[in-house]
């Protein structure tokens, strides 16, 4: 693989880093298809047809379609990128993922935009805060979070080489750059970016700046909280959640999605089966969530960092 | 505003539907310019036939929107939400007023319609595919309550790449629901281009023959060819109607017309100075 202009992947958000990666690699891998459910544009997908037209294969709106073409061509060694939004993919393919793709163990990428709340004016329809619960679920998938620009190129190309089902759950773009430098990625593995003492925070996608707010916030209070990255969700990194129960005091969770399930719940699997520490979850109570800015919302909901601190002070 | 009839039980004339059209379509662009942006595309090619549903066709109470026995709309095309609040505004469901909060936290309009929060709005959609199959179920419940109501249903064209629609057009005709009307706006462009480039639908009108639907195909921007079509339901007895409505996808603002890169627009100011002028 050539050098990666990590300059570029810093200035674009999940969304544009997916499009741009796929247009990027395209050349190393003839066997690379890019599928989309006429959403090639919105997945930013028209770089890769420009340079590579016979390989972005539009299905039209029909999601379910796509996911078991994107098997069938697996099972003829193409190495299909299926994209469409996160409620899509998720939910109205999710069969077609579970049975089409996971059950036959299949090597298809899927790629899902606009996940969590970040369709935030799009309302419940387009909301997708029940992907990582049912997903999880699904034997044999490998399921990746990355929360922005530089994080997507990696993961996207991490997963084109691994041999799998993997289930890219990406945003809508424009996400603030947070891995400033150059961090080796490994399927499998979490990232510690800031150290911390006292307490644990483990977050995911659009929450991992609101946790690394409320990393400031609770340094100002004199707590030193650990922030981890679980952008792999599944298989979830159990060294590092079982590592931050030994040497902080306190792991909290925080999540775009309903706080049944998600990575709240991969995270007390992991400690239930341990001696641990307390473990608090910050995410979606349960409930479908109203219509507004992704922002207002994830605030409206709990996910603020001034929410996730307070959730870690009311427990130190 | 130039509205000659805004009870929509006293049945428009052609005139009066042509004018609350006009109007819809200055409300549709005036709620989007004021959140930043919509799904101008789709939410301006469907607004004849809306206007005609709501102002001639259905049999509907604004003052009582869950009324038992009142006819039923599903938008299944979620994104033409901005389309059917207009209407549903301007025909008395609720105060105009209410859609400066379009997009705005906790507002009851969003980007697709939710049947729990709008007045009028009969079913929340915005998945596509999925409004079709609800209107099946409300036309054999009504069937089976021996009601004279009847549902409507308004489809995008690229909705019906969707495999559950023809899903649903099957179970309309097996059923015999010649309570059902379904309207698609063929404005022949979806979300990546050409409907007919990304996966072709042609020949249209003859799938939904074939799938036991009586069809007829006009100019969805004729409000008399509208009114006429949506008049004669059912076109045959014991079967399903389809309306296949031919419209310009972003109907009425010059430089959205036929654009699919206009399916969701968000206007500058000269634009927007321009799309008012144009509208006016
Ligand atoms: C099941 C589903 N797939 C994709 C989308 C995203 N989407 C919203 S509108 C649209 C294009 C719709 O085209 P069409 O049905 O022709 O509507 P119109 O041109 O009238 O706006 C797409 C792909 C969606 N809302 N639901």
């Amino acid at each position: 693989m050539g050098a990666i202009d990590m300059e570029l992947y810093r200035k674009l958000g999940t969304r544009d880093a997916l499009g741009a990666t796929l247009a990027e690699i395209g050349g190393e891998y003839p066997e690379l298809v890019v599928l989309a459910a006429d959403c090639l544009a919105s997945v930013r997908g028209k770089a890769f047809a420009a340079k590579f037209p016979e390989r972005a294969i539009n299905f039209g709106i029909a999601e379910a379609d796509m996911m078991m073409a994107a098997a069938g061509m697996a099972t003829c060694g193409k190495i299909p990128v299926a994209c469409t939004f996160g409620f899509l993919a998720s939910l109205r393919a999710g069969e077609m993922i579970r049975s089409g793709i996971c059950y036959p163990k299949l090597n298809v990428k899927i790629a899902a935009t606009s996940s969590g709340l970040a369709m935030g004016d799009g309302g419940t329809t387009h909301h997708i805060i029940e992907d990582i619960a049912v997903l999880r679920s699904f034997a044999n998938l490998t399921i990746l979070a990355p929360c922005d620009g530089v994080a997507t190129t990696k993961a996207v190309r991490a997963a084109i080489e691994f041999p799998g089902p993997v289930y890219l759950r990406l945003g809508r773009g424009g996400e603030p750059n947070v891995y400033k430098d150059d961090f080796d990625f490994e399927i499998g593995k979490a990232v510690t970016l800031r150290e911390g003492s006292d307490v644990t925070i483990i977050a995911v996608g659009a929450v991992i700046l609101r946790a690394l707010e409320a990393a400031d916030i609770l340094a100002k209070k004199g707590v030193s909280a650990r922030v981890i990255d679980m952008i792999t969700l599944k298989p979830i990194d159990r060294d590092i959640i079982l590592k931050a129960a030994r040497e902080t005091k306190l792991i909290v969770t925080a999540e775009d999605h309903n706080i049944l399930g998600g990575l709240g719940g991969a995270v007390a699997e992991v400690l239930s089966e341990e001696p641990s520490v307390p473990l608090r979850r910050v995410g979606i109570k349960d409930t479908f969530c109203s219509i507004g800015p992704t922002d207002e919302l994830m605030d409206k909901y709990g996910l603020s960092g001034k929410a996730i601190a307070k959730e870690v002070l009311d427990y130190t | 505003m130039a509205v000659c009839n805004t009870v929509p039980r006293k049945k428009a004339s052609i005139c009066e539907l042509q004018q609350n059209a006009a109007e819809i379509r200055r409300m549709v662009d005036n709620m989007f310019q004021n959140a930043g942006g919509g799904h101008y595309g789709g939410c301006l090619s469907e607004v004849d036939v809306l206007t005609a549903l709501y102002f001639r066709i259905l049999n509907v109470d604004p003052q009582n929107p869950r009324w038992d026995d009142r006819d039923r709309f599903v938008l299944s095309k979620g994104h033409g939400a901005g389309g059917l609040y207009c209407t549903l505004a301007l025909a008395g469901f609720f105060a105009p007023e209410r859609l400066s909060t379009l997009n705005q936290l906790d507002s009851a309009f969003g980007m697709h319609p939710d049947m729990s929060k709008v007045p009028g709005a009969d079913m929340s959609t915005g998945s596509l595919g999925l409004g079709i199959c609800a209107a099946v179920g409300m036309a054999i419940a009504g069937k089976l309550d021996k009601k004279s109501w009847r549902v409507y249903s308004l489809l995008g064209d690229g909705e019906c790449h969707e495999g559950v629609v023809w899903e649903a057009a099957m179970a309309a005709s097996h059923h015999r629901l010649d309570n059902l009307t379904a309207i698609v706006d063929r404005n022949a462009l979806s979300m990546d281009g050409p409907t007919e480039e990304v996966m072709s639908l042609e020949p249209f009108a003859a799938k939904w023959e074939a799938f036991g639907w009586a069809v007829r195909t006009i100019n969805g921007h004729n409000m008399r060819e509208i009114v006429d079509a949506l008049e004669a339901v059912p076109f045959v007895p014991g079967r399903p109607s389809l309306i296949v409505a031919r419209t310009t996808k972003g109907k009425g603002i010059s430089f959205i017309e036929n654009r699919w890169d206009c399916h969701y627009a968000s206007l500058n100011p000269e634009q927007g100075e321009r799309a008012r002028k144009e509208l006016a």
